[in-house]
């Protein structure tokens, strides 16, 4: 059939207003996430000095850096990743192999999906009445704990999906030569979606470097370079969030190398796991 | 039918054999002999439920909560369907071959090894000896001789299915079952399957479903029409071929259905 010179004529206006809609949409989202990146490199790199890294926070006036704040803030987020990790893909294994269509699988599954979009300061008020109330004061436990119920959905939600990705004939094939079958659940069906857990891990890392909320309701912070346990501890999140709003000059610096760190690191794990995810699946 | 005189036993015997797929009755009372070092092929159109009874024969369906068989598949004087039966001991015994090849995502030495470790603990000499000769005996070892290393999904897709018929052969089964086993597959890769499965045929007992016709008549020795979930015609593959009992497999194997 000859196709109508109106239609074709339709066809090329409607194209081109839906392009330009696209382009303008996609220069607004691209367009925040380029000004939050020079605001903070252009402000942030000037006070990016070896002090930053080298000496603790100081008293305002006074010189200093944040090396303490970024000692606690691995300590929370490996206490934190520590224990979600194991929980998280033990759980998520359950989900995808055995809890598929089961209805506690299926009940599980709705919770942890609550959880995943739960609001961190919820998360942060939690642990804040179970554990801070009751033992009387802050604590790096505390804030960790609170981290690692942020990461455990993040974890059993990606352990699920991959594990979710395993061709089922990849399973039968295992069980076909007689594996039993929680060891093609190891031997196959972990291995296939390692690339996958890893880079879910990896987002959980990059979700909780940054949580601030939380933590001021459970490590709070500390001054002093002080690693224990068992006491408030200092964080980059919070250690920002205090010296931003602070309206001593230096402390605001530290805060703009702080956000500037903090942000290259959440980043760089997050162009990681990528690229865990494309080249190293693809390419084996 | 199967002619015991020339020294061919039976291996796998089918008596009233019925399954369901919850409600759905996919195999209804079948009656079969599979003969030991011969390859027979099942045929029929989609949905026959050729491929049901293959997955009967080595418990595949006990992953699937729904499914159930009944009846008897006697295998040496076992019932391999009844509840008692060790499912591992019985699939060590019973090889399968998938449609899509499935190389585990792991080196190729290591696709070899894996199952063979389920079952013993080799010294290192040993192990490399069994995955020399398995790979000859799947006619991959020329071909990968020199990256063992190297992950098996690295492999075109003709020699990760023989990689996956050599896998299956390493544990020593007696039964190897091909679910259309070159159907994925190029023309090439297709010729050198079947030569494959020709050799097969000396050391097993091969039961081969497929869609191609040219496959059954070229590789089997028997062939088993299905229909509908029944057993329409079981004969040598030359009779099914020429000159079949049953007007639906004349219909069939002339392309005039199916």
């Amino acid at each position: 059939m000859k196709p109508d010179p109106g239609i074709l004529l339709n066809r090329r206006i409607m194209n081109r207003c839906m392009t330009v809609l696209f382009v303008v949409a996609l220069v607004i989202s691209l367009g925040v996430l380029v000004a939050i990146l020079g605001k903070l490199i252009l402000d942030g790199i000037g006070y990016f000095t070896p002090a930053v890294f080298l000496k603790s926070t100081p008293a305002p006036g006074t010189e200093g850096g944040l090396f303490n704040a970024i000692v606690g803030s691995i300590i929370l987020v490996a206490v934190a990743i520590l224990f979600a990790v194991p929980l998280g893909i033990l759980a998520g294994t359950y989900l995808a192999e055995y809890g598929r269509n089961s209805r506690f699988g299926q009940v599980v599954r709705f919770c942890n999906d609550i959880l995943l979009s739960a609001p961190s300061i919820i998360i942060g008020l939690f642990i804040y009445s179970i554990i801070v109330m009751p033992s009387g004061h802050f604590s790096a436990w505390a804030g960790a704990l609170s981290l690692c119920v942020i990461a455990l959905p993040v974890i059993v939600r990606t352990t699920e999906d991959m594990l979710h990705l395993v061709p089922d004939t990849l399973r039968e094939a295992a069980i076909a030569l007689g594996c039993p079958y929680w060891r093609m659940i190891v031997s196959i069906g972990w291995r296939a979606a390692r690339p996958g857990i890893l880079t879910g891990i990896l987002l959980a890392v990059a979700r909780i470097s940054g949580e601030t909320a939380p933590l001021l309701f459970t490590s709070l912070n500390n001054q002093f370079a002080s690693y224990s346990m068992n006491g408030p501890i200092a964080s980059l999140p919070v250690v920002i969030f205090q010296f931003a709003m602070s309206p001593y000059r230096d402390w605001q610096h530290l805060a703009w190398a702080g956000a500037f760190l903090i942000t290259v690191t959440v980043l760089a794990l997050s162009i990681l796991s990528r690229y865990i995810l494309f080249v190293i699946w693809k390419g084996k | 039918m199967i002619d015991e005189s020339n020294g061919i036993g039976t291996k796998v015997s089918l008596k009233g054999l019925n399954f369901y797929y919850g409600d759905i009755h996919a195999l209804k009372n079948i009656n079969i002999d599979f003969p030991d070092h011969r390859v027979t092929a099942l045929i029929g159109p989609s949905g026959c439920g050729k491929s049901t009874l293959l997955r009967v024969l080595n418990r595949m369906y006990d992953l699937y909560p729904g499914q159930r068989a009944e009846g008897q598949v006697m295998v040496d004087g076992e019932n391999i369907i009844s509840a008692g039966v060790v499912v591992s001991t019985l699939r060590a015994k019973i090889g399968m071959v998938f449609q899509r090849p499935t190389p585990f995502p792991m080196s190729i030495y290591e696709n070899i090894a894996f199952p063979v470790r389920l079952y013993r603990k080799l010294p290192r000499r040993e192990m490399d000896e069994l995955v020399e000769k398995t790979l000859g005996k799947a006619a991959l070892w020329n071909e990968v001789k020199d990256k063992l290393q190297r992950s098996g999904l690295s492999l075109s897709g003709g020699q990760q299915q023989r990689l996956c018929i050599a896998r299956t052969i390493a544990i020593q089964p007696e039964i190897v079952l091909l679910d259309e086993p070159a159907s994925a597959l190029d023309p090439i890769s297709m010729g050198q399957i079947d030569e494959l499965i020709y050799e097969l045929r000396k050391d097993y007992c091969v039961i081969l479903v497929t869609h191609n016709l040219q496959q059954a008549a070229r590789v089997s020795d028997f062939t088993a029409f299905l229909y509908l979930g029944t057993l329409i015609e079981f004969d040598s593959t030359t009779t099914i071929f020429s000159l079949p009992k049953s007007k639906q497999t004349e219909d069939y194997v002339t392309g005039r259905f199916g």
